[in-house]
């Protein structure tokens, strides 16, 4: 009996050994680079129905719209080579690149950019994943090198849109974009794996400043074991890293300071008792201390806010704001007193179980909200539950999440508390905000827009419509051997501009 | 026989039944007192190691882990309790009702216990707590439903065993009813199997819950859990491994404690 | 053969309950896919046409006729979240997770059998004793604790594997199943620890009894007994407690997948159950079912191989 079984298992073992002879690991790799991602893609890669941002800015370096941004946010053209907009800003004639060929060889054409934006504007029977498209009329292909985009209603920010992963040109002959992703960005699709890896390969005929790393491999690896793979060495650089991550790496990494871009903030449900009450949510406020939050959870890093728009967004920005409500414990009380709950109350805060970051600051907050006799208690959820109740259902009490903008334009940070927005989930409504929007949407002078935006923006500060935390940092630690990484103040990760040292 | 030489007969049973009288003092402490408040936040402590304030050092709040782990003992105490109470219980009504009558009812459930045995059990929680939304008392509900079936299917077997035995014949002819017969007569004689089966069930509540933490789906912050704090530890390991260690060995110990126990009463019994 | 027919059936009725309770459970629980696909730019309208066009809005019992159907034919349908077919997806993770249980359970065996006949053998002897101590300690060490304390001592200090570093078979195989090793060792361990113990108390249970002493009354030399009549006997309770363990391991390694961050089918599932994607989370739990009852079937063979007492 043991005389078979040991047979048994050196048969196995043998077998495992000679199925691993056959063929070894292929050396002397010239470029290549892992990225770790904390998780994967759990999108289609049709770049049309790239929902998450997560899926955005990797794909970022495979696909590109009629236009894109650069580092600082503006827009430059890309598949397009320059723009017109008609006297009525109704039409906008765009001339197409010369040259510019999609990943499986073939050139880029009138009609590739037609089907383009009429399949990510859903006139081909898909969801839109960009509002603003439902405005466009019509595409027309005026000549082989030139197509007409027309609207319905005038819209200053529209050319904002097309630089989206969302309204990226692909060729109308492919019929599968799901399975295979083809572009004209600097890098080509190569696989995937689900939960594994995604890999992709430099695309040697790009139009433009062609990248540096030959091979790139996306990695998918739980935030946890982040750390130990990067130190271990299986992979060389990964974004969005705590400070306390971070410090562990010692020196063998590159550490590139940024910031995420996004308004993070201890979202409330302004439709919903206690925090229809103005006082109630400007108590909050005072009860709360951004910088104790960010001591606590983030090691000090992190850019205090005090409304809906981020530092990155310069002109708009009002820094002023983050100190309108300094931490004042008997004021807070004071308030809490005045809106009829001199000893707090019970409140829930709902929050997406796979982002640590905005667990652990609803943790500071809880105890932060206790000084003042507020009970907070943790809910927990997972992403997909966060979007159905929270975001879509507006079916909750308070909420911490980062928002963050999908387009360089202040409509998509403002926008959402107009009243009848589609995506305020915060159910914010003040009449003199909407007529504030509804103005800015009308105005063409780019002064008297930012003016509104600011008078938007300080709006919001004063109705307390949300305990607005910060904009946080982030880290990029990046193995010695490479550098040139970027930050965009959007949501991207710019793999082309990374070289060997 | 008296009682050193009973005990130094019996290592197991000492060295099990200290561990587990410890384990149980530190967590019944851990429901009333704490050196600290396991979820103050102090920003000068965050990740202090070991002192002769903070016995465990802190967390990457300033949070005591010493204090923590007593928290997150109790915790986990109260849900494996809980996990086998349900399992046993309702596992003992199930399988009596089965075992005693036998027939189709009995043919359904076992078909049916077969089917949710044939399942990984963590699996089967994950879908439950996505269902009933986490938090202490509903991972209880969830692991405690789990448990049932494998309960159920033992106490058939004893009562099936015992359905047909001198003294419950005996029983019936002397006119007593289907449910003294059950619960009076042949109960007192499963204890023993019942006895054995919650040992093994406590230990594996107490990894289902850890396990289940560990992953994110059990145990809300800022509840202390030792599941959950070990997968915080893990993000630390190379600053504080002692985070890890701490929290770890609280785990190692109650299940070793409790298993020895188990198997010293076992041999003694 | 009646023996087999009766287990085919029981096998189909148990894949049936479960892959049906997952569907129900899959109706219950909130959220649906259609949040995942649209993200932010979630509307009502949008959600509904999506649903519609997924065939969502049709009645449970009509879905899960169709998905039986399809699955017996082999089709899985197509993934929701990532776009792509169910089956190609799943056929390159079955090989990581099934490698990873083949390489957990040899270890079990190849540990606890040999080591569970020599403690059983010198039972009174110091080393045997230490070796029940190790025992009793190492039963108590959870997978997920063992992983964290391997890939701290192992991979970081020591450096004798890479942590994260997990290569796909298709690419290198050494690699693959190397780096599957230390993972394995701490789904077995605790396994392992629990068959020695077993199998050490159930041969000596086997030779206390009448016919060991005819044996060795008869001049049989001891070893000669103890393998051809203890250990053939006293395996049965192991070979039960094996098949249980078996499927213990496939559950196991979904929480060590985690550690490890390997993506096998475990990964996959956590994954798929929160984002909805109900097609590959039904397949991945038909798929588990089916490799559980399998086992267990295979068991009930072996048994009857073993003691052709058991009817």
């Amino acid at each position: 009996m043991k005389k078979r079984l040991l047979t048994i298992l050196s048969v196995l073992l043998t077998l495992t050994i000679a199925l691993g002879g056959c063929s070894g690991r292929k050396a002397g790799d010239s470029s290549r680079i892992t990225v770790g991602i904390p998780q994967d893609l759990e999108d289609s890669l049709d770049p049309h129905k790239a929902a998450a941002a997560g899926t955005r800015e990797v794909l970022f370096n495979v696909f590109e719209g009629l236009l894109k941004p650069d580092v600082n946010g503006d827009l430059i053209p890309a598949v397009a080579k320059e723009y017109t907009v008609s006297e009525d800003g109704l039409t906008y004639s765009f001339i197409l690149r010369e040259g510019v060929k999609f990943h499986d060889g073939s050139p880029v054409t009138a009609e590739d950019v037609k089907y383009s934006i009429e399949k990510s504007a859903g006139m081909t029977g898909e969801e839109s994943l960009i509002a603003a498209f439902s405005n466009i009329s019509r595409v027309d292909k005026v000549s082989d090198t030139q197509v007409d985009i027309v609207l319905k209603e005038n819209d200053v920010d529209f050319p904002a849109y097309l630089a989206s992963v969302n309204a990226a040109v692909i060729p109308a002959a492919n019929a599968a974009p799901d399975v295979t992703p083809i572009g004209t960005g600097p890098y080509k699709y190569v696989s995937r794996s689900p939960q594994e890896n995604i890999i992709m390969q430099r695309f040697d005929d790009y139009w433009g400043e062609k990248a540096y790393i030959k091979d790139v491999e996306f990695k998918v690896e739980a935030g946890d074991a982040m750390i130990m793979d990067l130190k271990g060495g299986s992979i060389d650089m990964c974004a969005r890293v705590s400070v306390t991550q971070v410090k562990q790496l010692g020196d063998e990494f590159d550490m590139y300071e940024g910031s995420m871009n996004l308004v993070q903030a201890l979202y409330l449900n302004n439709a919903v008792k206690p925090f229809d009450d103005l006082k109630v949510r400007q108590a909050m406020c005072y009860a709360t201390d951004t910088q104790e939050i960010l001591d606590l959870a983030f090691d000090g890093y992190g850019a205090p806010i005090g409304s809906s728009v981020f530092p990155a967004f310069g002109k708009y920005f009002i820094p002023e704001l983050a100190d309108k409500y300094p931490r004042d414990i008997a004021k807070a009380k004071e308030l809490l007193k005045e809106a009829g709950y001199p000893n707090g109350f019970d409140m829930t805060i709902t929050v997406p179980s796979n982002y640590i970051p905005h667990v652990d600051t609803a943790q500071v907050l809880v105890q932060q909200l206790k000084e003042v006799g507020i009970n907070a208690t943790i809910d927990q959820v997972e992403w997909n539950t966060w979007l159905s109740d929270v975001y879509a259902g507006r079916k909750y009490e308070s909420t911490v999440i980062g928002v963050d903008a999908s387009s360089m334009t202040a409509e998509a940070l403002l926008g959402r508390f107009y009243s009848k927005a589609d995506n305020n989930f915060t159910n914010y409504s003040n009449p003199e905000y909407d007529k504030l929007y509804e103005e800015s949407k009308v105005t063409l002078d780019d002064s008297k827009r930012t003016e509104l935006f600011k008078a938007m923006e300080t709006l919001l500060a004063e109705d307390a419509a949300n305990v607005y935390i910060q904009d946080m940092a982030e880290f990029v630690p990046m193995n010695k051997k490479y550098e040139g990484y970027v930050f965009y103040p959007l949501y991207v990760q710019d793999i082309a501009r990374i070289k060997l040292k | 026989m008296n009682i050193k030489s009973f005990i130094l007969k019996n290592k197991r049973l000492a060295i099990g039944g200290s561990i587990t009288a410890i384990m149980v003092i530190l967590a019944v402490t851990g429901l009333f007192f704490t050196p600290y408040d396991p979820n103050a936040m102090d920003i000068s402590a965050k990740l202090s190691g070991i002192s002769p304030r903070h016995i465990m050092g802190c967390d990457n709040f300033g949070r005591d882990i010493f204090s923590r782990v007593l928290a997150g003992l109790s915790t986990t105490m109260v849900v494996a309790v809980g996990t086998v109470f349900i399992g046993i219980v309702f596992g003992t009504l199930i399988g009596a009702f089965t075992g005693y009558y036998g027939g189709y009812l009995d043919e359904i459930m076992m078909r049916f216990n077969d089917a949710v045995l044939a399942f990984p059990s963590l699996l089967l929680a994950l879908v439950f707590i996505s269902v009933m939304g986490s938090g202490k008392l509903n991972v209880t509900i969830a692991l405690g439903i789990l448990f049932i079936p494998s309960y159920a299917r033992i106490m058939r077997g004893e009562f099936l065993k015992c359905r047909n035995l001198d003294y419950v014949m005996s029983a019936r002819l002397m006119g007593a009813s289907d449910m003294r017969i059950m619960f009076v007569h042949i109960l007192p004689n499963t204890v023993r199997v019942m006895l054995s089966t919650i040992a093994i069930g406590f230990n594996n509540a107490v990894l289902a819950e850890a396990g289940m933490s560990y992953l994110g789906i059990g145990v809300q912050p800022p509840d202390a859990s030792l599941g959950r704090m070990l997968s915080e530890a893990q993000s630390y390991l190379f600053v504080r491994p002692g985070y890890a260690v701490c929290t770890g060995m609280a785990i190692v110990l109650l299940i070793l404690g409790f298993s020895m126990l188990s198997e010293g009463l076992e041999k003694n019994a | 053969m009646k023996y087999i027919g009766k287990k085919l059936i029981t096998m189909l009725i148990t894949v049936l309950i479960v892959t049906m309770l997952v569907f129900l459970a899959f109706r219950v629980i909130p959220g649906d896919p259609v949040s995942n696909m649209l993200g932010t730019s979630y509307t009502a309208e949008k959600a509904a046409r999506l649903r519609t066009q997924l065939g969502l809005d049709r009645p449970l019992p009509v879905r899960y006729a169709e998905w039986m159907k399809d699955f017996f034919f082999g089709d899985m349908g197509k993934s929701y979240t990532y776009g792509i077919p169910v089956r190609p997806m799943l056929a390159g993770k079955v090989p990581i997770t099934v490698t990873l249980t083949l390489i957990s359970f040899l270890l079990v065996v190849a540990i606890s059998i040999p080591l569970g006949i020599y403690t059983a053998k010198h039972e009174d002897k110091w080393y045997s004793k230490a070796i029940d101590v190790l025992n009793q300690i190492t039963m108590a060490v959870p997978p997920f604790f063992a992983g964290m304390i391997f890939t701290y001592l192992f991979g970081l200090i020591l450096k004798w594997f890479r942590p994260g570093g997990f290569v796909n078979y298709s690419i290198d195989p050494v690699g693959f199943v190397l780096y599957l090793i230390c993972p394995s060792i701490c789904i077995a361990l605790p396994k392992a620890a629990m068959t020695v113990r077993l199998l050490k108390s159930s041969v000596l249970g086997e030779s206390r009894l009448d016919y060991v002493r005819t044996a060795y009354s008869r001049g049989n030399s001891t070893n000669e007994v103890l393998y051809k009549h203890v250990f053939r006997n006293a395996l049965i309770p192991v070979i039960t407690f094996l098949g249980v363990t078996l499927a213990d391991i496939v559950a196991g390694s979904i929480i060590v997948e985690q550690v490890f961050s390997i993506p096998g089918l475990g990964r996959l599932l956590i994954t798929s159950i929160s984002t909805r994607d109900y097609p590959v989370a039904q397949a991945i739990i038909a798929i588990i079912a089916c490799i559980v009852i399998i086992i267990n079937f295979a068991v009930d063979i072996l048994y009857k191989v073993i003691d052709p007492r058991i009817r």
